[in-house]
């Protein structure tokens, strides 16, 4: 057992884990963290997706360990003071989800695709969520949410800076 | 971006049919509050693990559990011999013939495993990382015996058997012959009399459903009944499968679905892992969860698709259809699931499409093999029909010279003929092909696609342009109890609903029907928002529980809303006729002479004098004041058994760029109108078929479950299991037309398997369309490079049949019979 503190979601934790444990199932299991799920056992759907540090990582790619000193946010934690996140709201507002198996993933992906982006066209958009799969929506509407976020979120941007 | 704030309930709600809501479980789920299998603990929970056979085919002559038991955190290991006698068979509730062959189903392998990935022992441990450390202590001595694995082999004289106690490996033959069923002419003679006749072999890959959350299972057994919480399309038929399996009296089981992430068929299914976590809970008297990875999910749950199909289409030189006749190989792996024989056959009535076919015979044989159980997969039967005529119709064209869209106009019904009977028996209610097609033509832009494709060739660009139709229909709205019943199905078609209208005016709506993505808590309440004229956000929709909802049929076969949703509008008029009486009493006046608009019973002719539904809900649960004689209740219950299936359809057209240098296909656009019937909300509609579309053409494009010569599955992780990114499709131009569906209280088709069942061969025709002049005839699914490449560079069919027996092109169904039965060409 080895013991890490890690700061998720705006807690403190302080927990003993094995060695082998997995980022997702310290969350799942240990902190109870349901929202973020698991989707395959060889790195590929994303649905796991969450961030560390503020950059989104495949949390069955981490070990708990490696996570020890860190800052987690999951989709539990990304919406702020009770208000969704413009990606959270995007998502629902242009139907980017049906299941909701791999939305948890799918927007943290996305959250981090327009902090390096703000503003992506449809084709960076497809390639910056490659490595989250969705088998319900066909992607279009999750295209559409992001570009409708990234949208938002600018305006917030620009009227937060003429503001000040 | 506007977002979409919701009228104050005060005024009159405007109708909410046809509006885009914004969907009422994205709340949680856009938030991580959800409620899947996996997420649940129990106290005292204990995990499960399986241990499954690494051999296709093999005597299990030991099994030793002795170091596995000793193994830290391990508090059983049970083997089939464990539980063989309590275990029963997993139920196949479609025997499609009187004389199926099936060879029972053992949740947990005793004697013998029949595939890869078949379950031998369960480890039983205190954490889920104890029982799966423990699974490769299981010690398990395998005598192999040969592997089946190809159909037509299968079929062929003294094959080897996939299971050794029975005569062939044939399950059943299904036969439908228009002549005899008196639905068309002979096939023989329209055959024999035709001008043209073209033969087609056509291979559907086997396909995974992948749907995204795995399966889990929790059980816990409380005294003498048990609750199972399962990632299930289908609580109620499990239920009744289980207490028939397992003798646990039906009134002592619980089943709830929670959030379900995904089902497409592939949790329409009684599994294996569903019994054994039931067995192992009621022998242990423990709660237990069982949580399956997705190489697990990949190689263990029911597969789809999986046919051999041999199609001959016969016409005049003009181009008028003369008969069809088909001849279907369908791999039913191993065992028979649930509806496993009923997927082909679910498709028979549809291979003759839209078109005016005078003669039809279809012949199906069901295949065991050593492989995974193939079942349901959204549209099952259907996208096997929608593409095998489909694509024949692009050959015939090909075969006289005409152009793919005037063989199919000249040979589709025409609007003003519906209802049509097909040689296949079916009433086509209504539809207008014509009016699709104009729209989807537009919408892709058809004449200056048609126009670069000329330039392109002219110029030998290595980048080829084609375009590729499907002019589809598909029977959908599964229901009619009776004609399921004379399909030999082993339950009805129904739907159950019921409305609780609750003191405060606010509404329960239980439904049977139980969604998995689909978006029924959203469109249940708009349709009793219209009918009671209440707000949408007063009503609430309960489903998947069976001790919530009662009674139910489940989702599949884009049924829910054509007769789930139906259910849910006839209970909400009986309440408004309990209502009436009711308002009748209050208001003092005669029930004729009262009208119900927006939520308020009035008296005519006298404004003013109103009583809400929302009053009357509270005057109810008082009781103080009530009309004499009637019983304190406007609750109701329906439930709905429609006549006949309803017939959506579309025209769906794909834009295919092909590159002869590297074989590389790309969707350069697809364009598609769907006749759906009434849009309930357009969002909701829009997203299924985008859905079905990525499914469809990943078929094409992307998808195979692949076994190697010893029975193992190759793509057994989505590593080599292609299920597409976004990055691998293309944007979708949707569009559609609506023609209420006649019979339909809601006027609905059904919408969930559309885009599945049309895009396949749209798609496939696209990429032929392009190739076709530099000799290519065929190239099977899926498209990769390498197909494509050797099929550009190879002429034909690129060779795919070559070395066995011959190309496509010589066989017709007559040969591929004698073929199959051992004989030479
Ligand atoms: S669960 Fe982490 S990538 Fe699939
Ligand atoms: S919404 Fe179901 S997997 Fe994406």
């Amino acid at each position: 057992m080895s013991q890490i503190s890690v700061r998720v979601d705006g807690v403190d934790y302080v927990d003993e884990v094995e060695p082998r444990t997995l980022l997702v199932h310290y969350l799942r299991e240990q902190l109870g963290k349901v929202g973020t799920v698991v989707g395959c056992d060889t790195s590929n759907c994303g649905a796991c997706t969450v961030h560390l540090d503020g950059e989104a990582v495949k949390s069955c790619t981490v070990l708990a360990v490696q996570a020890d000193g860190a800052e987690v946010t999951t989709i539990e934690g990304v919406g702020r003071d009770g208000a969704l996140h413009p990606v959270q709201k995007a998502f629902h507002e242009m139907h980017g989800l049906q299941c909701g198996f791999c939305t948890p993933g799918m927007i943290m992906a996305s959250i981090d695709l327009l902090a390096d982006n703000a503003d992506p066209s449809e084709d960076e958009v497809r390639e910056g969520i490659e490595g989250n799969l969705c088998r319900c929506t066909g992607y279009q509407n999750i295209v559409r949410a992001v570009q409708a976020a990234a949208a938002e979120m600018g305006t917030a941007e620009m009227g937060t800076g003429a503001q000040a | 971006m506007t977002a979409v704030e919701d009228a104050p309930a005060t005024t009159a709600p405007e109708r909410e049919v046809g509006k885009a809501r914004r969907r009422k479980e994205d709340a949680r789920l856009i938030t991580g509050r959800t409620t899947w299998t996996d997420n649940m603990v129990l106290p005292g929970m204990l995990h499960l693990a399986v241990v499954r056979s690494p051999v296709a085919h093999a005597k299990i002559t030991n099994v030793d559990v002795s170091a596995a038991r000793e193994a830290p955190g391990v508090v059983a290991v049970l083997t089939g011999r464990d539980l063989a006698d309590e275990q029963g068979s997993i139920p196949c509730a479609w025997p499609v013939t009187p004389d199926m062959v099936n060879p029972g189903h053992p949740s947990v392998a005793v004697d013998e495993v029949n595939h890869v990935g078949e379950a031998v022992a369960i480890v039983v441990g205190r954490s889920r990382t104890a029982a799966v450390d423990a699974l490769e202590l299981v010690d398990v001595d395998y005598e192999p015996l040969p592997v089946v694995l190809d159909m037509e082999q299968a079929l062929a004289e003294q094959p080897d058997l996939c299971h050794d106690h029975l005569q062939s490996n044939q399950s059943f033959r299904f036969v439908f012959d228009a002549g005899e069923a008196g639905t068309g002419q002979d096939t023989e003679q329209a055959f024999a009399e035709a001008d043209v006749v073209v033969s087609r072999r056509f291979v559907q890959q086997r396909l995974i459903p992948a749907f995204m959350e795995p399966r889990a299972v929790v059980v816990q057994p409380q005294g003498d009944n048990y609750t199972m919480w399962s990632s299930t399309q289908v609580p109620h038929i499990l239920r009744l499968m289980l207490a028939m399996i397992t003798g646990i009296p039906e009134h002592k089981l619980r089943v709830v679905a929670p959030d379900v992430g995904g089902g497409f068929g592939g949790k329409l299914q009684v599994t294996p892992e569903e019994v054994l976590s039931l067995l192992v809970a009621r022998r242990l008297g423990k709660p237990v969860k069982w949580v399956e990875t997705r190489s697990e999910s990949l190689m263990s749950a029911h597969h789809g698709r999986d046919q051999i199909q041999y199609i001959d289409i016969a016409a005049d030189r003009e181009g008028n259809v003369k008969g069809l006749r088909c001849r279907i190989l369908s791999d039913m792996g191993a065992y028979l699931r649930l509806v496993s024989p009923g997927v082909p056959v679910l498709g028979a009535f549809m291979y003759v499409g839209i078109y005016k076919f005078p003669a039809y015979r279809f012949d199906c044989q069901g295949v065991f093999t050593n492989k995974t159980p193939t079942d349901a997969y959204r549209g099952a039967g259907r996208p096997e029909a929608t593409f095998a005529i489909e694509r024949i119709m692009d050959e015939l064209a090909v075969e006289l010279g005409m152009d793919p869209l005037e063989l199919r106009r000249k040979n589709w019904i025409k609007a003003e003929e519906f209802p049509f009977t097909t040689a296949a028996g079916l009433e086509y209610d209504s539809g207008d092909y014509d009016t699709a097609t104009q729209q989807a033509l537009q919408l892709l832009g058809y004449d200056e696609l048609r126009e670069e494709q000329r330039r392109r060739r002219e110029s030998g660009d290595p980048v080829q342009l084609g375009i590729g139709f499907s002019t589809f229909t598909e029977m959908c709205g599964l229901a009619p109890s009776r004609v399921l019943g004379s399909l030999s199905y082993g339950a009805g078609g129904w739907e159950h609903a019921s409305i609780r209208m609750l003191p405060t005016g606010k509404v329960e709506v239980v439904t049977g029907s139980t969604p998995h993505g689909q978006g029924h808590e959203t469109a249940w309440s708009q349709l009793v928002a219209d009918e009671l004229g209440v707000p949408f956000e007063d009503v609430e929709v309960l489903h998947g529980d069976t001790s919530v909802s009662p009674r139910g049929l489940d989702t599949y076969g884009s049924r829910s809303l054509v007769v789930g949703g139906a259910a849910v509008v006839n209970a909400a008029q009986k309440v408004i006729a309990k209502a009436r009486k009711v308002a009748a009493h209050l208001l003092e006046a005669s029930e004729d002479d009262l009208d119900f608009t927006g939520g308020s019973f009035s008296v005519r002719g006298t404004p003013g004098t109103g009583v809400s539904i929302q009053e009357i809900a509270l005057a109810t649960f008082a009781a103080h004041n009530f009309p004499e004689g009637v019983e304190p209740s406007i609750d109701a219950d329906a439930t709905f058994d429609p006549v006949n299936f309803s017939f959506p359809h579309g025209t769906h057209i794909c834009a295919m760029e092909v590159d002869t240098e590297t074989g590389f296909v790309k969707i350069r656009k697809y364009a598609c109108v769907d006749d759906v019937g009434t849009i309930v909300n357009p969002l909701i509609v829009e997203g299924q078929v985008h859905g079905g579309l990525a499914q469809g053409i990943a078929q094409a494009l992307y998808e195979e479950a692949v076994y190697d010569d010893d029975g193992n599955l190759t793509t057994g992780t989505f590593v080599d299991y292609l299920v597409p990114s976004a990055a691998d499709l293309p944007h979708f131009d949707t569009g559609n037309t609506v023609h209420a569906a006649p019979g339909n209280p809601i006027g609905a088709k059904g919408v969930g398997e559309a885009g599945c069942i049309a895009s396949t061969p749209a798609v496939v025709n696209a990429a032929l369309d392009a190739v076709r002049h530099l000799g290519v005839s065929d190239i099977r699914m899926p498209l990769t490079p390498e197909r494509v490449w050797r099929a550009v560079h190879l002429g034909g069919d690129g060779g795919d049949r070559a070395p066995d027996r011959t190309n496509a092109q010589a066989v017709d169904s007559a040969q591929a019979a004698s073929i199959a039965q051992g004989g030479d060409l």
